[in-house]
């Protein structure tokens, strides 16, 4: 007679954002391969927003029954995941940035005559393995997660059939993703080895208890350090932290520019949570050793991140160096989220959670204002194809202006509250040289910013193209000489435009009344504390 | 067997695979390298498992985390083989260093 095997219990109610990210993705593909009819039209963008929305909705009610337990968090599937606040307000963000995706792909597609589900299926996947990372209490969970979001990611920035640079975005990403992923498992074993345990919370009682062969993993064994280090390279990537930004410029620019934002976005908040919850709930005893690493880390992307991006000419290309230098100011708050003392780590986590919310939104809006003025073919991104959008386009310019000047950090936006959140945390950390030089480096940074919008705002008008370009394509030369581009008139779809006004709306409210749901991210900033 | 010679066998492997991927030119070869250095890490898995079994601990965790990577390498490659497949079908090459329309 065949054994009894002990299953978990599996409370799904708990588990609803992430069975209708990953299930609503199969039920995608099925529905759409059986009702063929479904595939072009907005049905698979509603199906991904309602899957969205529907798993948003079941967080209150999750939130509640964290309530309900004194120790704040719910441990699910064995102990596998954890569910508690900050996995929640991780979901939150992370599902808002689904459907912003697809508010922006659906337009997008038809655009390009690319329409069908594979991108929204993509998008559900990819966000399902971001909520795993969120959640994860176990590093193989941790590690799942990763692939998860990343392969569905590798094959979305590929996915724009008729531009090479998509193919050779996704291939780039893709080869530099396996190769990072495989750093981040080799940190895996290694800490494995050393502690006998991949439960983060096992983990944290080996570091400094004396395990069976008489030794005392975090004093004994170099091989934790060499794991957590190897751990710190694949997130660096996920996150785009320098030195391991070097993909981002590319990928960025030759990436579907919805995907690019959702990867700006979701891609980075998974990473994020995973990070936190790695280095703090595991290895948050060992701050000493990590702390440091991650703050010369975020110094390089800061510093990196805003004077490189000074000689793009590339709008997509500029965005790209300002996520690695939004990524090194989170990284300024994940450093002084591991401080000792209690309060400045809470201090730091929830400043890093208030910069992933502010961040998201400010950077999908920006990719929906840059999905809009890319035109057909997803080509113009150059910051020509900028000069004078403010005659163009009022709305759409009046719009990115707003975006932009809260991601330069100008005060009144969200952005602003953000970046000011961060370097309070390290200031209240003591870390004087992190604090001043990320403040000078966000004067630096503002120059970027400044440029596209002087280029909006300022530049000539007439958008001109090259006399011969011109004979080429049906084009009516004004009577000055300059020719303008017959597809010259932004198409301006309901649904995006409304998006993007949603994202500016956040930006400005948030900018004015920073603490509407401050008590939702202290008690998410508390769940790392012992 | 010492847990010492499965080690160096792994990490003998990774340099090797991390090796491949910075210096080979054949798309297909990097994807090959990759994984060889997956493997490097099975080898660790499974090595450490029977260690920390060996000291009493119960978990069988490190066989089955093998497990895991060896299904995760295989979505990885099944995509990377894709992809190489879309540029040759564009470019009739897979040349990596014929990657390079985006510079800056």
């Amino acid at each position: 007679m065949l054994a009894q095997v002990a299953t978990p219990e599996v409370p799904w109610s708990l588990l609803w954002p992430f069975l209708l990210m990953a299930l609503g993705a199969v039920a995608l593909v099925t529905i759409t391969s059986l009702v063929t009819e479904l595939r072009t039209r907005q049905f698979p963008s509603l199906f991904t927003i309602a899957m969205a929305v529907g798993g948003g909705a079941s967080l209150p009610y999750i939130w509640g029954r964290i309530g309900e337990i004194p120790e704040r968090r719910i441990l699910v599937l064995d102990g596998a995941m954890s569910i508690d606040y900050f996995t929640i307000v991780a979901a939150a963000i992370i599902l808002s940035a689904v459907v912003f995706a697809a508010i922006f792909l659906d337009d997008y597609l038809r655009r390009e005559g690319l329409d069908g589900p594979e991108w929204y299926v993509l998008i559900m996947l990819s966000a399902s393995g971001g909520l795993m990372m969120a959640a994860a209490e176990d590093l193989i969970v941790t590690f799942l997660g990763l692939e998860i979001l990343s392969i569905a990611v590798y094959v979305l920035a590929a996915l724009h059939l008729r531009r090479a640079e998509s193919q050779e975005a996704g291939f780039k990403y893709f080869v530099l993703g396996a190769l990072s992923s495989a750093f981040f498992l080799y940190g895996i074993a290694l800490v494995y080895g050393a502690t006998g345990s991949t439960r983060l919370s096992e983990i944290d009682a080996a570091l400094f208890a004396t395990n069976a062969r008489g030794l005392v993993p975090a004093e004994d064994s170099s091989m934790i350090l060499a794991g957590m280090a190897l751990l710190l390279v694949g997130f660096g990537f996920k996150v785009s932290a320098a030195p391991f930004h070097l993909w981002t410029p590319d990928v960025y620019q030759g990436a579907p520019t919805p995907v690019v934002g959702f990867m700006a976005s979701a891609v980075k908040v998974g990473g994020f949570a995973g990070l936190l919850r790695v280095f703090l709930a595991g290895f948050g005893r060992l701050g000493d050793d990590w702390r440091p690493v991650v703050g010369a880390m975020a110094l390089l992307s800061i510093v990196i991140g805003s004077f490189l991006a000074i000689r793009q000419d590339n709008v997509k290309r500029m965005l790209a160096y300002s996520s690695i230098s939004h990524a090194g100011f989170i990284l300024i708050g994940l450093f002084a989220a591991g401080s000792r003392n209690a309060e400045v780590a809470q201090l730091g986590t929830r400043s890093v959670l208030f910069y992933l919310f502010a961040y998201t939104v400010m950077v999908v809006g920006s990719f929906g204002v840059v999905t809009l003025v890319g035109g057909r073919g997803d080509g113009k991104h150059d910051l020509s194809d900028y000069a004078g959008l403010a005659q163009r386009s009022p709305i759409l310019a009046g719009f990115f202006l707003v975006l932009l000047f809260a991601q330069a950090g100008i005060p009144f936006t969200s952005g602003f509250l953000a970046k000011f959140g961060v370097i309070q945390a390290a200031v209240r950390d003591e870390a004087y040289v992190l604090a001043g030089v990320a403040m000078v480096a966000a004067v630096v940074g503002a120059y970027l910013y400044l440029r596209i919008i002087k280029t909006m705002f300022f530049s000539d008008g007439a958008h001109t193209v090259p006399v011969a370009a011109a004979l080429d394509t049906n084009v009516e030369a004004t009577p000055d000489g300059a020719v303008i581009a017959p597809d010259e008139q932004i198409s301006l779809p309901p649904a995006a435009v409304a998006a993007i006004l949603v994202a500016v709306a956040i930006t400005l409210l948030w900018g004015f009344a920073p603490n509407i749901g401050g008590d939702i991210l202290r008690d998410a900033a508390a769940t790392f504390l012992r | 067997m010492l847990l010492n010679q499965y080690l160096l066998l792994a990490a003998a492997l990774f340099c090797i695979g991390v090796y491949g991927v910075l210096t080979r030119k054949n798309g297909v070869m990097v994807l090959m390298s990759i994984e060889l250095i997956l493997n490097a890490v099975n080898i660790n898995m499974v090595a450490f498992g029977v260690h920390n079994a060996e000291a009493g601990a119960a978990s069988v965790g490190g066989a089955v985390f093998a497990l895991f990577i060896i299904a995760v390498a295989a979505a990885e490659v099944g995509v990377g083989l894709a992809i190489v497949l879309l540029i040759y079908r564009n470019r009739r090459s897979i040349n990596v260093a014929d990657a390079s329309l985006m510079k800056g």
